[in-house]
């Protein structure tokens, strides 16, 4: 009963503020109603027994990636109705991508619970007594250990060919070498003289 | 306490709601009794350490003060700038006040003493923790107001930074003790040598110990690295425009912050609600009293550095979160892990 309370509790959360973010005037208001659907996509993993899925989407999701969008749309300097004028002529083609999507889940989740895959997990599901965190470990690091690999090596190549695109030597930058800062003592940067009157300091 | 409600004819469910909710209560309510008690003990120290007396007027010593402080807060007025985002600028210090108070939930006070013994335990502390962001960036924007925008990008940045480090620091624990829960990490931490209990005294894991202790400073913005609200560059910070019972809630969610901190100091690295030493007559002595010397104790040392350490610059700030913590954190958990393959998961196989 409470399970299913909950259940539809999280769902219309989602829902409404996937909803409220497309619908939302504010863009940083839009970034918090995709944080609440995040979270509330949390709560549903719990529910489905994932609770390391939800608490990752938590750490991943709402602490990391959507504190960085809230980041760049806080500065961003928006014309608000400029945005929103496109929104007719773009409609048509927004829908159509909308059903793309539609049918690749649906035929996706139809040919996976007809397929081998799910067959065999019906025959034989996960053991109740393997907490979901080593489930997905073995998984992970057996069977898919070359896909993992490769999914690292991807994102570390995006990273550097981030850092490489974006960076550019500054001409004119004063950089810090901390070790010579440390290094500095007190007699080389203060001279104690005894000034004679009537003359320039020699610097 | 469920069964107790169950015998007195609830159906199990209604019974296992209400002892939760009584549950919440009887460690949210002490927490902010310990944060009041807290915050004197704060000015205390500082006024010791300065040669000041503190606060010594509003009841016996000056014990008072922080009810007197609160009282105060209560009766100002709220006042809400009139260019600010209303809804926002009111739900961002409830976010961080309600934030701080969540994670308490899995802390473990005592073998079997916690709210909710969740196998991801530490997880959940992580994912809540990262939420704490969002009141500050929110009270930043939704105050229109240039200082709070500084200070909300500052402590964004910063809790971010702080926040991989501290990721790693607890992976080397969890390979450590091969668990996510914090019982189960805290009962991993028996019997070093024979005779010590807590994860400090593990050569491999002391230096993690001391980074974690650094970083949660940081991480909770404390004095050497309390940029978010430097006074001489940022006048408060994102709190700038609060007043009354809000301010006060973001007083309150930072030094719960501040304690939590402590507590996963305690429990981490330092044995929790185990002794210090595994000798068998420091056992009847009830667990919750070493965990609560141990969180003492790490907050003594949380303000003994805030009144004698002097602020860092935002740059040596980052370069010490990215071009240090990180890397060697990185490094030790290769070093966990490798040590782990070799010794208790039995060599190259």
């Amino acid at each position: 009963m409470i399970h299913v309370l909950a259940f539809y509790l999280f769902a219309i959360l989602v829902v409404s503020s996937g909803a409220l973010t497309i619908l939302s005037r504010n863009p940083v208001h839009s970034v918090l109603w995709l944080i609440l659907a995040f979270f509330n996509a949390a709560g549903l993993m719990i529910l489905l027994g994932a609770e390391f899925i939800a608490m990752l989407l938590v750490i991943v999701y709402v602490g990391a990636v959507a504190v960085l969008f809230l980041f760049v749309v806080m500065m961003l300097d928006i014309d608000f109705a400029e945005l929103r004028a496109g929104f007719v002529s773009y409609l048509p083609f927004g829908l159509l991508i909308a059903l793309v999507l539609l049918a690749e889940i649906v035929l996706g989740i139809g040919l996976w619970s007809a397929g081998p895959i799910e067959l065999a997990q019906r025959a034989a599901p996960t053991a109740p007594d393997v907490s979901n965190i080593k489930a997905i470990g073995t998984l992970l690091y057996t069977r898919y250990i070359f896909l993992f690999e490769a999914a690292g090596i991807v994102l570390l190549v995006a990273m550097i060919g981030a850092i490489v695109l974006t960076h550019r030597a500054r001409g004119g930058v004063k950089g810090q070498n901390i070790a010579k800062q440390n290094r500095r003592r007190p007699q080389d940067a203060v001279r104690n003289i005894n000034q004679p009157i009537g003359q320039g300091v020699e610097l | 306490m469920t069964a107790l409600f169950v015998s007195w004819g609830a159906p199990f469910g209604v019974a296992w709601f209400l002892s939760t909710i009584i549950g919440i209560l009887v460690i949210a309510l002490p927490v902010m009794l310990a944060v009041a008690m807290l915050i004197y003990a704060d000015r205390k120290i500082w006024a010791a350490m300065a040669l000041r007396r503190g606060p010594n007027v509003v009841g016996p010593f000056g014990l008072l003060q922080s009810f007197a402080d609160g009282a105060k807060v209560f009766l100002q007025e709220t006042i809400i700038p009139s260019a600010a985002n209303k809804a926002l600028f009111i739900i961002a210090p409830i976010i961080t006040f309600t934030v701080a108070l969540l994670a308490w939930a899995v802390v473990p006070f005592d073998v079997g003493v916690v709210l909710a013994d969740i196998n991801v335990g530490l997880l959940y502390i992580l994912a809540i923790s990262s939420l704490g962001v969002y009141g500050v960036v929110l009270a930043g924007w939704a105050s229109n107001s240039k200082y709070p925008f500084y200070s909300a990008i500052r402590a964004s940045a910063q809790m971010i930074s702080y926040e991989v480090s501290i990721g790693f620091i607890l992976i080397c624990v969890v390979l450590w003790a091969g668990s996510f829960n914090l019982t189960a990490i805290v009962e991993s931490q028996k019997g070093y040598y024979g005779f010590l209990n807590g994860n400090g005294f593990n050569p491999l894991l002391f230096p993690m110990a001391i980074m974690f202790l650094i970083s949660a400073m940081a991480e909770t913005a404390r004095a050497p690295f309390d940029l978010t609200e430097a006074e001489s560059e940022l006048v408060a910070g994102y709190q700038t425009e609060y007043s009354s019972m809000a301010f006060a809630l973001y007083w309150l969610g930072e030094y719960a912050n501040v304690i939590l901190m402590c507590a996963l100091n305690a429990i981490l690295f330092w044995g929790g609600y185990l002794p210090p030493v595994d000798w068998a007559p420091l056992y009847y002595v009830p667990g919750i009293l070493w965990l609560f010397a141990k969180i003492l104790f790490f907050f003594f040392v949380f303000s003994w550095v805030r009144a004698t350490v002097p602020r860092y610059r935002y740059d040596q700030l980052m370069r010490l979160g990215w071009k240090i913590f990180l890397p060697t954190s990185l490094f030790f958990v290769f070093l966990v892990s490798g040590f782990l393959m070799l010794t208790r998961y039995g060599g190259a196989q």
